[in-house]
């Protein structure tokens, strides 16, 4: 079966370049036929490499160890799900992901818009085709999940932390994100090789936008909560290069999904938006190339491998041409409007904009600054958790200052006098809250959470005021929703950044660690919950020596939790954090077993308050998400009318 | 065996879709895309200058009834927002062909024998 997969990749590489040549050509001589075989072979490509992809799967599934890589990452205790997961698990299996993903998206989106977009689509198929040549040339030629070896009895096996159900649905939301970001690229691209940079592509794109800003939205929390309870230190956000990989891309598709209203609305702020999604784009393959490298060191990077040098040639390459062609076109790219007052709608997203970019770049800093040493100085430096934070609280609480202030400023212009009198409802309530949690002394001792909890009331309160007097104003609120769906699910995401960031406030300004070691019977209270080390159980499940402390609660909060360490039978070790949760303080208490010493264990006990917030501002994020991205017949219509009206 | 003929056969399904547009009958001797014309373009544009312009009035109306623009802003902003609507309209019928419009034609009157 490993020759069929082999073979269906060099079908996926054949097609991916007849694409992509005879695309070019077809869009450049204006040939109709040729076009459109171009974007059948697109199509052709998606059904060929699902069936590597397929037989990949099937392998995995079927343990069939004649296979390297399925020897190489599963085993054969690994429960089948695991096994499954094994596809992007390693390397190889990760770029057929991203190939599959790519061709597939690529498909629907030219297929959908094939009559509307006639003239972009044209160039839309050779720019997919590129990047899925490369990819589809890497699994040829480079990193082939098909090598086979003689079969061999049992597999190397998963990495122990991989074997969670968090991991079963965390990389492949990340490579929806990551490889969603390559459709709105590739329509950029081709609006600006067509020279047709009216507003259509923006249509065609923005729910791909969205889409692939969603799933990596959700598939970075995913993580969180996966390194939270998996990974057993007692966070959810390390700033690793790999988790940062994914926030970038994400920071600039937010960027650029605000922006791109100013474009709409204004028909301002093209070249930036050009800039932006290019951007996003070689974010995205810039964080396939640090996690796959092995040129930054993580936790996260499992495979290292000798293909960074293959992602830095293409990263430098795709940007080069980026940059080529939004200096071609920059004739048609020069707005015709201008800003009309710095206390305006397109005002503040271009404020909020410079905020986003301007935390991208640093986190960017931060990321490429090991590897710059290294080149440089021979010796690798890296940036610790104070300058990220730093620049965290520098940019995001301006940040969220805005995305209370943006929403009640009118388009074009707002005089102060009308923006004290919308914003004295936010400003009372925010202020009521920052000296009720002074008084209260809820705010403890960290400024940065105090201000944080203030603007979250700010913020929350425009929200509000903004939906009573929407509802006011046409009579119900769900006319209001279904009037303007990509607004009011924008706010459910502003209401959902908001609980994240009094979760992140809460959970790390105001949290108590202890570090102690436990004799059974012995306890150690933290934040009024007292903790008693009852006793030690030792049991074996299919792969692993599993040892753990059960631990009972006492004071704020009752209940028992048990926390230890697995044994595997293939030598790795891993973890198993103990959490109770106590769901009306949105609180958790997580202890970890740190050493044992006989029956004697050393434990690090954390009081969380609040971080179950993060986790819930998932669910409202991806609930607001859907509802921005709910697709509109309207906009359909409206832009078919258009093009009927200019062709009449 | 079956993995070589499985192959053949993708790469036969995969050759053949690509040059279905080839093997159809030409709906025509034009084989060039259909992409607008300069003038459509022109059009095109236009017609969504008329689009941002009419959606900026919308926008400055539920505005005005939300709170966000009070009464004097409201009265400082409609009147050149109505103006930039008038011109994009009628930027965009000087750009419209005139349809040639045939008069119907007049019944002869019979004559009355």
């Amino acid at each position: 079966m490993a020759d069929l997969g082999r073979a269906a990749l060099v079908v996926s590489l054949g097609l991916a370049v007849y694409a992509l040549v005879a695309g070019s050509y077809a869009a450049i001589y204006k040939r109709r036929r040729l076009a459109d075989s171009a974007r059948n072979a697109l199509l052709a490509c998606f059904g060929s490499t699902a069936v590597a992809a397929i037989v990949l799967a099937s392998a995995l599934a079927r343990h069939d160890f004649s296979f390297t890589y399925v020897a190489a990452h599963t085993s054969r205790d690994l429960p089948t799900m695991y096994a499954l997961s094994a596809f992007w698990g390693g390397q190889e299996g990760s770029l057929l992901l991203w190939l599959l993903v790519l061709t597939g998206y690529g498909a629907l989106a030219v297929a959908v818009n094939r009559r509307l977009l006639r003239d972009l689509i044209a160039w839309v198929v050779p720019v997919i085709a590129g990047i899925a040549t490369f990819f589809a040339f890497l699994l040829v030629a480079v990193s082939s999940p098909f090598m086979t070896q003689p079969r061999v009895v049992d597999g190397a096996g998963l990495t122990p932390s991989l074997q969670n159900p968090y991991m079963v649905a965390h990389p492949p939301m990340l490579y929806l994100g990551y490889v969603g970001l390559s459709i709105p690229f590739a329509f950029a691209a081709g609006a600006m090789l067509s020279g047709r940079t009216d507003e259509r592509w923006i249509v065609a794109t923005r729910r791909w936008t969205l889409a692939a800003w969603m799933f990596l939205g959700v598939g970075q929390l995913l993580g969180s909560h996966w390194a939270y309870v998996e990974v057993g230190w007692g966070g959810y956000y390390a700033w690793d290069p790999v988790e940062n990989a994914a926030l970038m891309p994400w920071l600039a598709a937010t960027a650029f999904l605000h922006s791109v209203m100013v474009q709409e609305k204004k028909g301002m702020l093209k070249i930036w938006n050009m800039v932006l999604v290019a951007l996003a784009f070689e974010l995205s393959i810039l964080g396939t190339f640090f996690t796959r490298s092995g040129v930054v060191n993580s936790i996260h990077s499992f495979a290292k491998s000798s293909i960074g040098a293959w992602f830095l040639f293409f990263v430098v390459l795709t940007t080069l041409f980026s940059v080529a062609l939004i200096l071609w076109r920059l004739p048609l790219l020069r707005a015709k409007t201008k800003l009309e007052s710095p206390l305006s709608r397109e005002a503040t997203f271009l404020y909020n904009n410079l905020l986003l970019v301007a935390l991208c770049l640093t986190i960017l800093w931060g990321v490429i600054f090991p590897i710059l040493t290294d080149l440089f100085l021979g010796q690798s430096r890296t940036i610790g958790r104070p300058y990220f934070d730093f620049f965290l609280r520098a940019f995001g609480l301006p940040l969220l200052l805005l995305m209370g202030i943006g929403p009640l400023i009118a388009w074009r212009r707002t005089s102060v006098r009308a923006l004290v009198k919308t914003l004295r409802w936010p400003i009372g309530v925010a202020l009521a809250a920052g000296v009720l949690l002074v008084v209260v002394g809820g705010a403890g001792t960290s400024r940065p959470g105090l201000i944080a909890y203030t603007f979250s009331a700010f913020v929350l309160t425009t929200i509000v005021v903004e939906l009573v007097r929407g509802t006011r104003a046409t009579g119900s609120l769900f006319e209001l929703i279904g009037r303007n769906r990509r607004r009011y699910g924008g706010y459910m995401v502003h209401a959902s950044i908001v609980l994240l960031a009094i979760g992140i406030a809460g959970s790390s300004s105001y949290a108590s660690e202890v570090d102690r070691k436990l004799s059974p019977g012995q306890s150690i209270t933290v934040a009024g919950n007292t903790f008693t080390y009852r006793k030690l159980e030792v049991s074996k499940s299919v792969n692993a020596n599993e040892t753990r402390a059960v631990l009972a609660i006492s004071g704020r909060t009752n209940g028992t939790l048990k926390t230890g360490i697995n044994n595997y039978f293939n030598g790795d070790t891993s973890r198993e954090v103990g959490i109770h949760t106590n769901w009306l303080r949105a609180e958790d208490l997580y202890v970890i077993f740190d050493q044992r010493d006989g029956n004697a264990v050393f434990f690090k006990v954390l009081v969380k308050p609040l971080v179950n917030l993060i986790w819930f501002a998932g669910i409202v994020f991806l609930f607001g998400s859907l509802v921005a991205l709910w697709p509109d017949a309207r906009e359909q219509k409206r832009l078919i009318a258009r093009l009927a009206l200019a062709k009449a | 065996m079956t993995a070589i003929l499985l192959g053949a056969l993708i790469a036969a399904l995969a050759v053949l879709l690509v040059a279905l547009p080839f093997l159809r009958r030409p709906d025509g001797l034009d084989d060039s895309l259909d992409e607008p014309s300069d003038a459509e373009e022109r059009r095109l544009i236009l017609i969504e200058e008329r689009d941002h312009a009419l959606a900026a009035l919308k926008e400055l109306e539920f505005d005005h009834r939300t709170g966000k623009v009070d009464d004097i802003d409201y009265r400082a902003m409609v009147g050149p927002l109505r103006r930039a609507a008038a011109d994009a309209l009628q930027a965009l019928d000087k750009q419209t062909p005139k349809r040639e419009v045939l008069e119907p034609e007049q019944p002869k009157e019979q004559p009355i024998a």
